[in-house]
């Protein structure tokens, strides 16, 4: 009963303050919306028993890229000309609803093989033995570690002065 | 009615949804940029409910899930780096304007 309330009290929290992302005129406010709705997200990770998800969700979602979108937000001064839809929102809002009443009835009437058992509790160890150990995903860990270090890098690269 | 995968998935294509219709829609090329962040997040509600009700003991999907968060921070840190270097040179970062490239 607890989880039911739960799930349905976060999904409420995020898929409003998702839709206000989107529709707020106010790009600082639509940064802050973007915050709650990662921080709703986490909280559905929880309700899903997956606990090292949630803190990682809250911790590089909430903690590192929202700070970065709120900086990158006040270097640029767009804050005053708003977030304006361009001219092809109307084409834009008849894909998002196709694309939903797609994946909506593929889920609704697929059936799934849904496995009764209980979920293993807690995750970290558990994913610590698959990421690290053998027949794990060690290759994609290294390559990610990669992908991390050339995304600093250009990063540090592309925003340098002359 | 107990929760269910159902509910999971429709909750993460809702999200989706929204964060395709901001991303196709909006000119701020930061908020394009947030719409993205949403859909990242909708997949992963969807990857992670589908490791906790189809495969429980495996966690493939809490894995990916982490896979995709290292692929969301790698893009925002360079999406945003390339927004503020496009604002230092054209003063603006509405997308409709960026057209340099554009045919």
């Amino acid at each position: 009963m607890g989880l039911e309330i739960a799930f349905w009290l976060l999904a409420v929290i995020g898929v409003v303050t998702a839709l206000a992302v989107v529709l707020l005129p106010n790009v600082f406010r639509a940064a802050l919306c973007l915050v709650a709705c990662f921080i709703a997200v986490a909280g559905i990770y929880v309700t899903l028993s997956a606990d090292f998800l949630a803190a990682v969700q809250v911790l590089i979602y909430v903690g590192a890229i929202g700070v970065v979108i709120i900086l990158a937000i006040m270097l640029t001064r767009e804050v005053q000309r708003g977030s304006l839809a361009n001219k092809l929102y109307i084409p834009a809002l008849l894909v998002a609803i196709l694309f939903f009443g797609v994946v909506g009835f593929a889920v609704i009437n697929t059936p799934w093989q849904i496995a009764g058992i209980a979920p293993q509790e807690p995750t970290t160890s558990a994913l610590a033995v698959k990421l690290f150990g053998e027949g794990g995903f060690i290759l994609p860990l290294e390559i990610a570690s990669v992908l991390l270090l050339a995304a600093i890098l250009g990063a540090i690269i592309l925003v340098r002065e002359k | 009615m107990s929760i269910g995968l159902e509910h999971y998935l429709i909750l993460s294509a809702v999200l989706f949804s929204i964060g395709l219709y901001g991303a196709l829609a909006k000119r701020n090329a930061i908020v394009i940029l947030m719409s993205i962040e949403l859909m990242l997040n909708a997949v992963n509600i969807a990857m992670v409910a589908f490791s906790r009700y189809i495969v429980p003991l495996l966690l493939t999907g809490q894995v990916f899930a982490i896979f995709v968060m290292v692929v969301a921070a790698a893009e925002v840190a360079v999406g945003l780096a390339i927004i503020i270097a496009i604002y230092r040179s054209r003063e603006t970062v509405d997308a409709t304007q960026i057209n340099l490239m554009k045919w």
